[in-house]
């Protein structure tokens, strides 16, 4: 590739991107009302969301083979318990990372 | 004066959600800057990608589309098939972003999974600004993100530290934030049918191709049991 060609690749990733974070706010725009399906999505959409981005965070994960995903499972649930317990964000992230590191260093 | 003090109030409400974040965004953008140069680009490209792209998953595939032969329109499409997942933001955040003037220009730009996860889920403290709350979100991600990025493509395989796993950072964020919401809520249908949906199609369509096939599915089953859902109130 050309350094243009290069440039050119670039900037169209830019856009494309720009494209779907942009869409939504240029056809719905704030003076005139959004229709009702559109705001019955934008209450319903964001719980399903969170759980497509946790799937979406494990996708590389392989439960076939190698250590079937276990590490993952463990971890997930170190996460889980520990914010049922003391429900602060931080101590749940850091706790189930280190716990993950551990287990993928040590363990698995 | 006023003014100044809202603005430091509101960076300091922020900055402790963005923590996670600086782990993640250091270590993915670390491994992606050295990506980078061990495929023989300067460090400029990934300094100027995370700067303008700023989304994770396309930059890493980019790196592929520029090794390869010059191929625009595929480019193009291969951009929006990744990204399209931003136009669900986009729809949650008509409200949230509504009314934050200059800054709701910056808070569409630097949408991309993290920010869109915190400024949409936050409860962002009374007597805080919540437009300037949510502009420090992004910035500091867009920050922590172009600063491991440029500094892995300067650096490149001269680092070498055992960080095996630190990735499980941004699950162990999403979780967290999918728990967050699942506290909320009495019911659970939307966010049952999310993951459901999602592993559904990871299985059927594999890891680099199940994204669209899910948000179809998603949206599919949100239109047929809008009744209900907004019957049960889980919409919420």
């Amino acid at each position: 590739m050309t350094l243009t060609q290069q440039i050119v690749t670039i900037s169209l990733c830019v856009i494309g991107t720009m494209a779907t974070r942009f869409l939504p706010f240029l056809v719905f725009s704030p003076k005139k009302s959004t229709p009702t399906y559109i705001q019955y999505l934008g209450k319903a959409l964001p719980a399903a969301i969170f759980g497509m981005l946790v799937v979406y965070s494990l996708k590389d994960t392989n439960i076939l083979s190698g250590s079937h995903g276990l590490p993952e499972c463990i971890a997930i649930a170190v996460v889980v318990a520990l914010h049922l317990w003391k429900r602060q964000m931080l101590l749940s992230i850091a706790g189930g990372t280190i716990c993950y590191m551990l287990l993928v260093q040590l363990i698995f | 004066m006023h003014r100044k003090n809202t603005i430091k109030k509101a960076l300091k409400a922020a900055f402790p959600y963005t923590i996670p974040i600086f782990a993640g965004f250091w270590f993915l953008g670390l491994t992606y800057g050295i990506y980078m140069n061990v495929s023989g680009f300067s460090f400029v490209y990934p300094m100027v990608m995370s700067l303008t792209i700023f989304g994770g998953s396309l930059e890493f595939v980019a790196v592929e589309m520029l090794l390869s032969a010059y191929a625009p329109l595929q480019t193009f499409i291969m951009t929006l098939l990744i990204q399209a997942r931003h136009l669900f933001y986009g729809i949650s955040m008509l409200d949230k972003y509504k009314n934050t003037g200059w800054k709701k220009f910056y808070l569409i730009f630097g949408m991309c999974d993290e920010s869109f996860s915190i400024n949409y889920s936050a409860h962002i403290p009374e007597g805080i600004d919540k437009g300037w709350f949510m502009f420090f979100v992004t910035l500091l991600n867009h920050l922590y993100w172009f600063t491991g990025a440029t500094l892995g493509g300067v650096l490149g395989s001269l680092l070498s530290f055992n960080t095996q796993g630190l990735e499980f950072v941004m699950t162990a964020m999403f979780v967290v934030i999918f728990l967050e919401q699942w506290l909320k809520e009495k019911r659970h249908s939307t966010a049952l049918i999310g993951l459901a949906a999602s592993t559904a199609c990871l299985i059927l369509f594999g890891p680099d191709s199940f994204m669209i096939p899910t948000m179809l599915c998603i949206l599919f089953l949100l239109t047929v049991l809008r009744k209900p859902i907004e019957r049960a109130g889980d919409a919420a």
